[in-house]
């Protein structure tokens, strides 16, 4: 075991998957020589030579489509999209081809690529490195759509995602890249080093997708979330007292249905938290699907907490923000119903 | 410089529209044979000027002339026209078809033959297309069954798609024929990614990407040009320019390029045009390009010029947007009655022969929709299971489809 920051998981990741199988390859912009913007590939290029680790143009449908081809001949690419920010120009290609290849052809040809991407806000990054786009992609049948919130995880469902025999989006959350974050932006930051989720295994594991993880147990509310609402989630059922159930998605598609039910059904109560946009959100989908199911158990109607249906901006970033206190506005609301 | 007014916006049209007399004066054919044949591994700088010319081979009384010709035995030539003429017989009997509402959709090569069947026969076992869908001559040339395109294209119990793509889509590993999308353009980078991974684990099997002159419009055209210059990828990119995207004339995604050849200049790529209609060329043409890729001498970009002379698919109808006798008088004939006339002149066929080639091939077509009917067409007879459409979502089924194939009651 090791302590890693979330940054040195992934790239703890891609290692051990580039060692274990030679068909496996890095690319994307500046993560060759330079070992990426956020250092993810740092020293891969080194350990596995330029053929397997290498810097692309600056072309995401360049990127993921010749990631196609490479996995239509047989390889397992893992590429990076800078920021989640920039996947657009490749959608064509993730949505219409990576994601439809089996299905298409009948299984002849399959896509098994992995397509890494920084996400979320919290580091004034504006509108073009704070986006969180994951409903662009649940809403894709085909793609398996993932969300790591802490260097353990992040590990686990990487090499499992570099494994899986599909297309799977990873989505980094960048402002938990070198710590966990609960949105007090005017605290401290608290490195991984300190939190039991930095311990990492150095070698192979793999955390399955779609198994969700339950957080804090409790008995009053369910909080859904993902990747840093973890973290806000927690904070706020500390600050409101409010003895609720939290719950870390990690992988959004295959959706781990059952223990998001059996949780619901326990409390009564549901509030779904996301960064990204309300509308059309995965939060519409979470409160359909609890809805569908967990009616006769509601005592509270089903609450959404998420970023504001404006591009993020830049000098109202913690307006923005769906922190600890909007959260905690929201439980109290459900406890009060 | 004189004064000109306010800006002016421009929009290139073709020269001719229905009920004007068909004019491909601004078609330049230069006369066969002579145009130079480069070494493989020439610089791309040093033979620019086949950017700009058309390589032919056949001239017009049917004799194979110049340094291009000559990369095919007499056989290999029979074999063409028989392919080509298998390819246009299957085209007329699933054109026919789909109007007798036995499919939805088909399209169809007519005029455009040459080009998927003789690039076939410059490629080996194991190399792979990134097709659109106007080259089922890769697969009529390779041998891959034609009940097997039929089943596809009825959607019928025996499709190996199992109903869930549009016809004509195929798809075949073993035939070196990647999935056919109907988004356009996509498939062109995915060509140089598949290079790209040959080279990577020092394999010997070359990719071909294809693209029409529209779709070179498309940015994923641009992202395989840089990458395949960027990383020397072992692909052929084929540009068919057929005169016609749909209803738009090729100069509205050509712009102020001479010609599509001409783009690779930019990307250091070798960039040659060919005669399209001419199987000779073609072939030759093809075999250089694909000997550099072997030769681990990079990318080539190869336009061939042809003329479509049917209608983009069966839900398009030409006559309203060109002249009705424009394919008549496109300059460049018919790619099989040229490759005919070639083997006559060769004293290797005779009309007598071709007729009776013409019945056997078609006697073969018709037995094989025969077959491919008696597992159904699109409305009639054996389909795939409705139980199927759930499945190859994914690798391994997710809880959440398996719910909605139980909602659905298969």
């Amino acid at each position: 075991m090791a302590r890693m920051t979330m940054i040195e998981a992934i790239r703890s990741a891609m290692d051990v998957s580039m060692e274990r199988d030679g068909d496996v390859v890095v690319f994307g912009e500046d993560v060759g020589y330079f070992g990426g913007v956020f250092r993810c590939t740092q020293g891969l290029q080194q350990k596995y030579g330029k053929t397997r680790c290498f810097d692309a143009p600056i072309s995401e449908s360049g990127i993921v489509g010749a990631a196609i081809g490479m996995a239509a001949y047989g390889l397992k690419p893992c590429v990076e999209v800078q920021f989640a920010d920039y996947v657009y120009p490749a959608y064509d290609q993730i949505v219409s081809e990576a994601a439809r290849i089996r299905y298409r052809s009948a299984g002849e040809f399959t896509c098994p690529i992995t397509v890494r991407m920084p996400t979320g806000g919290g580091i004034f990054g504006g509108q073009t490195h704070s986006q969180s786009p994951e409903a662009l992609f649940t809403h894709v049948s085909g793609l398996k759509v993932v969300v790591p919130s802490n260097p353990y995880d992040a590990k686990g469902l990487l090499i499992a995602s570099i494994e899986d025999p599909d297309p799977v989006i990873f989505l980094e959350p960048k402002r938990l890249y070198n710590g966990p974050f609960d949105g007090h932006h005017d605290r401290p930051i608290q490195p991984w080093s300190k939190h039991e989720l930095g311990e990492v295994p150095d070698g192979h594991f793999t955390v399955p997708l779609g198994k969700a993880a339950i957080r804090r147990a409790g008995s009053a509310v369910t909080i859904l979330s993902y990747g840093t609402m973890v973290y806000v989630a927690q904070a706020a059922a500390e600050e409101t007292g409010i003895d609720a159930e939290i719950i870390d998605l990690r992988s959004l598609v295959p959706l781990d249905l059952d223990t998001i039910l059996a949780s619901v059904k326990k409390t009564g109560r549901c509030v779904i938290i996301h960064e990204a946009t309300l509308t059309s959100g995965f939060g519409a989908e979470l409160a359909s699907l609890v809805q569908e199911h967990c009616f006769f158990h509601l005592e509270a109607p089903v609450a959404r907490v998420a970023g504001w249906d404006t591009p993020y901006p830049h000098a109202q970033e913690w307006d923005y923000f769906p922190g600890p206190a909007r959260l905690g506005r929201a439980l109290v609301e459900a406890m009060g119903a | 410089m004189p004064d000109k007014g306010p800006l002016q916006f421009h929009v290139p049209e073709p020269e001719v529209r229905p009920g004007d007399t068909p004019d491909f004066s601004k078609v330049v054919v230069p006369p066969a044979g002579e145009q130079p044949r480069p070494a493989v591994d020439a610089k791309p700088e040093n033979i620019r000027d086949l950017a700009y010319t058309i390589i032919r081979v056949l001239d017009d009384e049917g004799r194979a002339v110049g340094p291009w010709a000559g990369s095919l035995t007499d056989e290999e030539l029979a074999e063409g026209l028989r392919h080509m003429m298998t390819l246009r017989a299957f085209d007329a009997r699933m054109q026919l078809a789909q109007r007798q509402g036995k499919t939805s959709f088909y399209i169809q090569h007519l005029g455009e033959e040459a080009i998927s069947c003789a690039f076939r026969k410059a490629l080996k076992p194991g190399d792979m297309n990134f097709p659109t869908y106007r080259q089922a001559g890769l697969l009529i040339a390779g041998g891959y069954p034609m009940v097997q395109m039929m089943n596809q294209i009825y959607s019928n119990d025996q499709d190996p798609l199992k109903g869930r793509q549009l016809p004509i889509m195929y798809a075949s590993k073993e035939y070196g024929f990647f999935s056919i999308s109907g988004n356009l353009g996509t498939q062109y980078i995915q060509a140089v990614g598949w290079a790209m991974a040959s080279a990577i684990k020092n394999d010997t099997r070359i990719a071909a990407g294809w693209i029409g002159d529209g779709s070179t419009a498309e940015s994923d055209f641009h992202a395989a040009m840089v990458f395949a210059s960027t990383y020397r990828a072992p692909v052929v990119l084929n540009v068919v320019n057929n005169q016609w995207a749909i209803s738009t004339f090729q100069g509205i995604a050509r712009g102020g390029a001479a010609t599509f050849a001409a783009r690779g200049h930019g990307f250091g790529i070798p960039a040659l045009r060919v005669d399209g209609n001419d199987y000779l060329a073609v072939h030759a043409v093809a075999k250089w390009a694909v000997e550099r890729a072997r030769l681990n001498l990079g990318p080539t970009l190869i336009e061939y010029v042809t003329y479509r002379a049917g209608a983009h698919s069966t839900s398009d109808d030409p006559s309203a947007y060109r002249p009705k006798t424009d394919s008549v008088a496109w300059p460049l004939g018919d790619p099989l009655i040229r490759l005919k006339n070639h083997l006559i002149a060769k004293g290797l066929w005779s009309e007598d022969r071709h007729k009776q080639a013409e019945a056997e091939i078609l006697s073969l077509v018709i037995a094989a929709q025969k077959e491919a009917e008696a597992h159904g067409t699109l409305h009639q007879g054996g389909k795939p299971s409705a139980r199927d459409m759930f499945e190859g979502v994914y690798a391994e089924m997710p809880a959440h489809l398996r719910r909605q194939r139980q909602q659905a009651g298969i």
